[in-house]
């Protein structure tokens, strides 16, 4: 046998295990995802037609020129914002820092509890936060306390209200990510600067976080997919409501879909929040090639 | 008066321990709630020591229609999901771990790009889809789904915990006549046990709590995990008695509070991350 024609008979041997992996990938995921790309130019829908034919790009321009499609664009991108750019992130990275100083009994005890929230079923958190906004709730309960007036937090600042939950539930990933990225910095370095008079506050910004940019690059982009498909959370404390006034693009998709019947237009909006991911997706795999 | 280094440090450290205290304290706020309700015959919506202690609320959720069907429903669909990813996974990561090719990078970023991917938005051409294929409202198709969202993320895991198996101990198999699957099952794989172990909890856990895919893919009452049957404490039963959420709340989140405790210690809190974000 001649080496030429040996050699791809031995690499297809050897990427042999990698099949049954790569079969179920491809029928379970690219797939949905190649009929998804399918279904977002038809007019599909749940029930009375039976067929199906192409529309083109009538269902974005309908997206578009729809209020409710950008109201949900517009929520999305609110609780995207304060929950995980500002919220998660934030105080993930404030957690992280003040554990390094913090006594062992208080950074175990609060790191149990940010991570417990972290690690109960989605539905739970949800149920758990839901019981908590609430009008007759925990913390209006509190406020109450501080003699501070309360409210309907789901009914008034429903958005708001899924954001801080979605805080809750998911600052213990960027507290993680954080405090592993803070252990790394040399000793050396921080005391260094200290000895020169450096500040606290000037440590932070001109040491510390340069040399973490790339855990906080990772951790944005990670924490941003996360946050654009949150549907069980928001599903349980509001279903998108009042009206739909906490309503983001999962739940507006899934709405379309099943209450509207709108097999088709949903999945051109399933499409357009897969791109959006899918470009946050690209930008974390280069991300992460410059890391190592 | 100048303090001391040693005297600022105190200071310092008091702050912080004060400062996380206030957040411990807002973060306890809704877990507190749970526990006091599910042991609170009088359970309502806001945290407060119970009058009276009871487990009647347990008492009352723990009948195979409330709790043992949904969470054995939950323990087929999350274990056999699970198993499929492992195998899967161990599989494809073996050749990604041992042979440098083109293909082989190009599927890795391929995988790591899956890794991202908003699985929530696919989740209504599936649906479609599966009404096609006729998967709709099966345990197994469910199953395969599961799997297949879960197997990038466990590839790219696994295939991290494999390079860390050296390459000599296969190498002395092989001048033995093992073949490389001998090899794989006798010695990579007992040497990546806790690697083995932490993809295992991590997909099992992700899968116990997700909401979403079992909520679209099946339909029939009785073959709905605990993720989905929660929703019956609402609706359709007239009031909530929120005591007995709260139980069956307490009750659905052990087992995976428990998995991850177990692995946590082992591999430094942040095990789940140690392949997504280091690469």
């Amino acid at each position: 046998m001649s080496a030429v024609g040996t050699r791809p008979r031995r690499s297809l041997a050897r990427a042999l295990p990698a099949g049954p992996g790569v079969v179920l990938l491809l029928l379970f995921l690219a797939g949905p995802i190649g009929y998804c790309v399918y279904l977002a130019f038809t007019d599909l829908q749940l029930t009375g037609q039976a067929e199906s034919s192409f529309v083109g790009l009538d269902n974005f321009t309908e997206a578009f020129g729809d209020k409710d499609f950008r109201n949900a664009v517009w929520l999305t991108l609110v609780f995207t914002v304060v929950s995980s750019l500002i919220g998660q992130n934030t105080l993930g990275l404030t957690l992280a820092a003040l554990m390094q100083r913090a006594s062992g009994p208080v950074r175990t005890l609060t790191g149990g509890i940010v991570v417990v929230a972290w690690v109960l079923p989605e539905v739970v958190a949800g149920f758990l936060l839901y019981a908590f906004f609430r009008r007759e709730g925990t913390l209006n309960a509190v406020l109450d306390w501080l003699h501070l007036p309360g409210q309907n937090w789901l009914y008034t600042l429903p958005i708001l209200a899924v954001s801080f939950a979605n805080v809750w539930r998911g600052t213990a990933f960027s507290m993680l990510v954080y405090s592993a990225a803070l252990n790394e910095i040399p000793k050396e370095i921080t005391e260094a600067a200290q000895v020169d008079g450096a500040s606290g506050r000037r440590r932070m910004w001109h040491i510390t976080l340069p040399m973490i940019r790339r855990s906080i690059g990772t951790n944005l982009m990670l924490n941003t997919l996360q946050t654009l498909s949150v549907f069980g959370l928001i599903w349980v404390m509001t279903r998108g409501g009042p009206g739909n006034r906490s309503q983001t693009l999962p739940l507006y998709m899934y709405e379309q879909a099943f209450q509207n019947s709108m097999i088709g237009y949903a999945t051109a909006v399933a499409l357009l929040l897969l791109l959006v991911g899918s470009l946050f997706s690209l930008v974390y795999m280069r991300l992460l090639r410059t890391e190592v | 008066m100048k303090r001391t280094p040693a005297a600022r440090r105190t200071v310092r450290r008091l702050t912080a321990d004060a400062a996380l205290l206030v957040v411990a304290a807002a973060f306890v706020l809704p877990l507190a709630w749970v526990v006091l309700s599910s042991l609170d015959a009088q359970a309502d919506l806001r945290v407060k020591v119970p009058d009276e202690f009871t487990f009647g609320n347990f008492d009352a959720v723990l009948v195979p229609d409330v709790t043992f069907t949904p969470l054995l429903n939950s323990l087929v669909l999350c274990g056999g999901a699970t198993l499929l990813t492992i195998v899967c996974a161990a599989l494809a990561a073996y050749p990604l771990s041992r042979y440098r090719s083109r293909t082989g990078s190009a599927f890795l970023a391929t995988i790591l790009f899956a890794t991202c991917l908003p699985i929530t938005a696919i989740m209504v051409p599936v649906y479609a889809l599966f009404v096609q294929v006729e998967l709709i409202d099966t345990v197994h198709g469910t199953i395969l789904f599961f799997a297949a969202s879960q197997l990038p993320f466990a590839v790219w895991l696994m295939k991290n915990f494999m390079d860390g198996v050296p390459k000599e101990l296969e190498e002395a198999a092989w001048t033995d006549g093992a073949s490389s699957m001998q090899s794989l099952l006798r010695v990579v794989l007992p040497l990546m046990g806790p690697g083995i172990a932490v993809v295992t909890v991590y997909s099992f856990v992700m899968m116990w709590g997700n909401f979403f895919v079992p909520f679209m893919l099946l339909l029939d009452p009785e073959q709905m995990p605990a993720s989905v049957s929660i929703n019956d404490f609402f609706g359709n039963r007239g009031t909530v008695v929120y005591g007995q959420l709260a139980a069956f709340s307490v009750i659905y989140s052990t087992p995976v509070l428990l998995l991850y405790v177990l692995i946590a210690r082992r591999l430094g809190g942040g095990f789940a991350l140690g392949g997504a974000v280091k690469g």
